[in-house]
Parts: C-alpha cells; sequence; structure tokens
C-alpha cells in the first residue's frame, strides 16, 4: 500500500510538471497509432474517440455548467439520424449527399435547435429535479423514434450509411478506409477540443462556473442564468450531435438504441469515471469504459454487472474520477 | 362509448399500478432527496421473485407478500451501508449516481438469472373470469387491481396524515435536521421510508406481472413513467403521486388507442405543459431544486 500510494504520488508529481510534454506525446502517439496497430485496435480507437467527443461534450453540462443531464444521448442520437436522414442509402431518408461540409452543418444546426426548444422545459428545473426531467424526456423521443417508422425507420433504424466525404466542386476526398477514417474523427475530436478548451477559458465559461457553484448569487449579480445555461445547453447537445453523426458514419446505421436512456447513463459513467469538470477527464473516462467493457466481454457474460461495479467504486471513492486519482484530489468541488 | 368506457377502465388500472410505482419514488425523493434510479429494477425483481414462487408453489398470494419483504431488506441494506455509511446524506448526486449503477448491475444479474425472455404470469385463480359493469365485461383481475390501489392509497394517506410515524416523515419533508434536533432518529425514519418504497415498487411488480408480463428492459419503461408521474404530480406529497398516477395512466391508455403511433407523446405534452406552467408539479411539496 505505502509503495503503491509513493508510485502514485511519483506519477502526479510527473503529470504536474510536465503537462504539456505529455498532451504533445499523446497527440504524437494519436497520429502514428493507426501505422502500429492492428485494425480490431483502430476500431477500438475510432469509437474512443466517438465517446471522449460525446462525453466531453456533457462534461460542458455536468462539469462547468453544474447540470446533471441524464438524457444527453438525445442528441447523440438525434445527430446519427440527422446524418442517416441526409445521406444514408435507404428509401426512407433523402439520400442527398455524404459531402461532410454539408451534412456537418445541417447536424449541428439541427441537434442545436432541437436542444433549444427542449431546453425551454428542462431549464427551468435545476439538481435533482433536472435529471429527471432530462431523463423523461430523453425516453420520450426515443419511444418517438421507436414509433415513427415512416420517418426513422422505426426499432430497426436507417442503415445504408456511406463513409463521409470532404468536397468542393470536382475534388473530393472519400474517407473509406478505416485509416483516413480514424483521422478524420481524430481531427475533428481535437477541433471539438480546442473550442471546448476556449469556452471553459472565456468569461462565459467562468460564468458557467459560477452557475456551477451559486446560481442565487450570480442572479442576484445581474447575470441572467438561464441564457448561459441555455447556451451551454445549446452547444452540449451540438456536439453531441457531431459525436452521433460520426457513430452513423463508422456503424454505417442510425439506430434508436443511440438514445436510450442507458446510453446517457454509459457516457455519465465515462465522464465520472474519468474526472468532470476536466477536458482529459472525458478522453480517459471513455478510453477506460471502452477499454473494460471490450476487454470483460471476451471473459465474461456480465461485464456490465463489472462496469456498474467500477462505477459504484469511482462514484464512492473517487468521485473526481481518474484524473482527480492522478492530480492527487478525491472530492468532488460541488 | 362502450370502447372509450373499457379505455377508462384501463386507464384506471394503468394509473393504480403506476400508483404503487410512483408512491415509493416520491416518498423517497420527498425524505432524501434522492431519486431512486434502481425503482424499475426493483419492480421487476419483485415481479420475477413473485413468478418464481407462482412456478414453485403456484401461490399467488404468498408472492405478494414474500416478494416485497425480500426487495425491501435489499433496499434496507442498500441505505444501511451504502446511501448512508459510504456516501453520506449531503452527496445527493452521488447517490443518484450510485443508484444508477445498481440499476445497471441489477439488470445485468436479474437476465442472468431469469433469462431474456417474455415471460407471462398468471393471475390468482380466484380472480379469474369476467365481471359486467356497466354493459361491459371487465376481467376480474383488473378490476381488483383498481380496487386494491384506491384501498392501498387510502392506507397510505391515513398513515402518513393520521399516525405519529407519518407525522414525523411530514416533518422530515418539510425540515429533516430539525426533526432530527427534536430527539427523533431520523436515520431510522429514512432507512424506514427506503425500505417501503422499495418494497412498494416490489409489490407493484408482483401486481403488474399478470397485466404486462415480464422481460429485461420492462424496468425501464416502467421507471420513466413513474418519474413522469413524479414530475407532473409534484415530488415528495402522496396527492402528487395519485393524481400523477392518474392523469399518466389514463391519458397513455387513451392515447393508445387514439394514437396508437404517438402513444407516448401525449404524456410527454402532459409533461411539458406541467413543466411550463407549473415546474414543481401539480402538487409539488418542494421547491424544484
Amino acid at each position: 500500500m505505502a509503495m503503491l500510494s509513493m508510485r502514485l504520488t511519483l506519477v502526479r508529481v510527473l503529470l504536474a510538471r510536465h503537462r504539456q510534454g505529455l498532451v504533445i506525446l499523446s497527440l504524437m502517439l494519436a497520429f502514428i497509432y493507426p501505422l502500429v496497430v492492428r485494425t480490431y485496435f483502430l476500431s477500438l480507437a475510432i469509437e474512443v474517440l466517438i465517446f471522449a467527443l460525446f462525453a466531453m461534450s456533457l462534461d460542458l453540462l455536468l462539469g462547468y455548467a453544474g447540470l446533471t443531464s441524464f438524457g444527453h444521448a438525445v442528441f447523440f442520437g438525434l445527430g446519427a439520424y440527422i446524418l442517416a436522414y441526409l445521406s444514408s442509402r435507404n428509401e426512407l431518408a433523402l439520400r442527398l449527399t455524404n459531402n461532410l461540409l454539408l451534412t456537418l452543418p445541417l447536424v449541428v444546426i439541427g441537434t442545436a435547435l432541437a436542444a433549444a426548444v427542449i431546453g425551454i422545459f428542462v431549464l427551468r428545473t435545476r439538481g435533482i429535479y433536472f435529471l429527471m426531467v432530462t431523463l423523461a424526456f430523453g425516453q420520450m423521443l426515443f419511444s418517438i423514434a421507436i414509433s415513427w417508422a415512416r420517418v426513422t425507420g422505426g426499432s430497426d433504424g436507417l442503415a445504408g450509411v456511406p463513409r463521409p466525404l470532404i468536397g468542393v466542386g470536382p475534388l473530393n476526398y472519400i474517407f473509406d478506409s478505416r485509416e483516413s477514417f480514424y483521422y478524420l474523427v481524430l481531427v475533428v475530436f481535437l477541433l471539438v477540443w480546442w473550442l471546448l478548451r476556449r469556452i471553459v477559458a472565456s468569461p462565459f465559461g467562468w460564468t458557467l462556473r459560477g452557475i456551477r457553484e451559486n446560481e442565487a448569487r450570480l442572479s442576484a449579480l445581474g447575470y441572467n442564468t438561464f441564457r448561459y445555461k441555455m447556451v451551454a445547453f445549446v452547444i452540449a447537445g451540438a456536439l453531441a450531435g457531431v459525436a452521433g453523426a460520426l457513430l452513423a458514419h463508422f456503424f454505417g446505421i442510425a439506430s434508436p438504441d443511440n438514445l436510450y436512456w442507458t446510453v446517457s447513463g454509459q457516457v455519465m459513467i465515462m465522464l465520472i469515471v474519468g474526472g468532470t469538470g476536466t477536458l482529459s477527464g472525458p478522453i480517459l473516462g471513455a478510453a477506460m469504459v471502452r477499454l473494460l467493457r471490450n476487454f470483460a466481454s471476451s471473459y465474461t457474460e456480465r461485464w456490465e454487472t463489472l462496469v456498474g461495479l467500477v462505477f459504484i467504486l469511482f462514484v464512492i471513492f473517487a468521485p473526481r474520477g481518474l484524473v482527480g486519482l492522478l492530480s492527487g484530489q478525491r472530492e468532488r468541488v460541488e | 362509448m362502450e370502447n372509450f368506457l373499457l379505455q377508462l377502465l384501463n386507464g384506471l388500472v394503468a394509473g393504480m399500478l403506476l400508483f404503487v410505482m410512483a408512491a415509493g419514488l416520491s416518498l423517497i425523493f420527498g425524505l432524501m432527496d434522492v431519486i431512486n434510479l434502481t425503482h424499475g429494477a426493483f419492480y421487476l425483481l419483485g415481479g420475477y421473485i413473485g413468478l418464481t414462487l407462482v412456478r414453485t408453489l403456484n401461490n399467488f398470494w404468498l408472492a405478494l407478500i414474500v416478494a416485497p419483504l425480500v426487495v425491501g431488506s435489499l433496499g434496507l441494506f442498500i441505505e444501511h451501508v451504502f446511501l448512508r455509511r459510504w456516501l453520506g446524506r449531503q452527496r445527493h448526486l452521488d447517490q443518484v449516481l450510485f443508484t444508477f449503477g445498481v440499476a445497471l448491475i441489477a439488470t445485468d444479474l436479474i437476465r442472468a438469472q431469469w433469462g431474456a425472455y417474455v415471460e407471462s404470469v398468471p393471475g390468482p385463480s380466484q380472480l379469474a373470469g369476467r365481471v359486467p359493469i356497466l354493459g361491459i365485461d371487465f376481467p376480474l383481475y383488473r378490476l381488483a387491481l383498481i380496487v386494491f390501489g384506491l384501498l392501498l392509497a387510502l392506507a397510505l394517506w391515513l398513515f402518513i396524515e393520521r399516525t405519529r410515524l407519518g407525522a414525523i416523515i411530514r416533518a422530515g419533508v418539510a425540515d429533516a435536521q430539525m426533526v432530527s434536533g427534536l430527539g427523533i432518529n431520523i436515520q431510522l425514519v429514512f432507512a424506514g421510508v427506503f425500505a417501503l418504497g422499495t418494497a412498494l415498487a416490489a409489490l407493484a411488480g408482483v401486481i403488474g406481472a399478470p397485466l404486462l408480463n415480464l422481460y429485461p428492459g420492462l424496468d425501464s419503461e416502467i421507471l420513466i413513467l413513474a418519474l413522469v408521474v413524479v414530475v407532473v404530480g409534484g415530488l415528495g406529497t402522496l396527492q402528487g403521486a395519485f393524481f400523477g398516477s392518474l392523469l399518466i395512466g389514463l391519458a397513455d391508455t387513451l392515447g393508445k388507442a387514439l394514437l396508437p403511433e404517438f402513444a407516448r407523446f401525449l404524456i410527454f405534452a402532459v409533461m411539458a405543459a406541467v413543466l411550463l406552467l407549473r415546474p414543481a408539479g401539480l402538487f409539488g411539496a418542494k421547491e424544484a431544486e
């Protein structure tokens, strides 16, 4: 035990001293990764990146604004549906284009609008009430996705989503190999990461933290806290939509399962295990949960129990997640 | 007209079943500020324990007693060891996340134990058959459910409003710290209410199984409906759970009959309207915090 804690301290010191170097090292590793691994691990990395993106978007709500949404999968699923509706070869879909320069902005606009409308209702509540209401809303949209089969394909979903392309005029590039798709996801992920870093370091980001700590005080100072929360909710929804769109491209299908409340729960687990209120937390959490799930499922059918146990242990003993463990903080900042 | 009446009665049945679920959820929240996301899994566990008892001993009435006792004890254990000792009273959000983790594990283990197929459960033979009411033949079991729900609501209401323990619980909902300051062991009250709430979920599972069958995934459906009920009715009050259940039960049943494609949309609309007009719910005792 003493040995372990000494080693942990060593790791903490190293991490604290060489943060920048660590980021650069991880970036380099991420870029050469496809050159050294087998297909299976490449697919795994793509999934981890997509879910890390999804978890980061939730972190803006949970970790910064203090909004515990249990319905975030709505935007993830909706992003996938919008993309599939635009690009899928399925006869229910529009079969319009798979050009990311057109589809991604439409996904962002669509999910942002949905978030704004849902936000009008759910942002009237706070805390655990907010959690319940987002959960209920999410589940309602799930049942709409299931029953409105003429548009959504019902429980089959919309299959036949092709790999994306980027094109201007006659020039275009199709991301049809797994490697190229990995790089696409990586670049989108890094862009979102950079964007979120800018957001949380901005005055807007600090206002969100203020709302998390004491909303009444910020109201008294003259901040329109509803508007701030709404902007955060819309941004988070749109980014989750982007993650969902990438997932639809990767698996070739938009399915109602992506909207199910346990998906909201899964991404919540990733975020809590990784550490809320940081941007590295969601990445670590997504990687850990996804790897745990993939490796455990080859040994036991009860991998869900295992994931649940790990989650519970983190909630009880390390509420600041992996990032908290590595940096030496254990208590969640409430 | 007859069809409408039939749907109305079915809506009442659904409402009563929901009430048994939502009452526990609402009481636990009112007192402890924890929304128990394991409630759906406890419903399913109660139903499956009932199924096993009905299959082995062929006794529905025994299941009605044993399943709530077993699941209630499990609730007591969870409250005592985890929610209180390890998580502490002030970490409400962590407590909710904890109940989500337990729900994951519970549903996974239930699937391991009872399989992933749809299991139908026969109701008690004494309540088989149909009775004529107002010109329609209505299943006796469903009628019994309505009566049972009403009696349970009455009993719970008398318990909360007319007994000393009920007064303590109401005082705890208003201000737990003050109750504790008056020399009452509020921890014991918390544990008792949590056990009662989980036992009610299991009870709902047993009586609901002959109507809705049992299958993995039902836990989520029931949980969501119960959540909508408490959002609409308002958290922490029995009246809220009762009228919220009736409203949602009727809206869901009538919705399914009138607009089968958008059955759930009607409940959604009801909830959205309530959130806009009365964010604390129709009978909310607490500010929506």
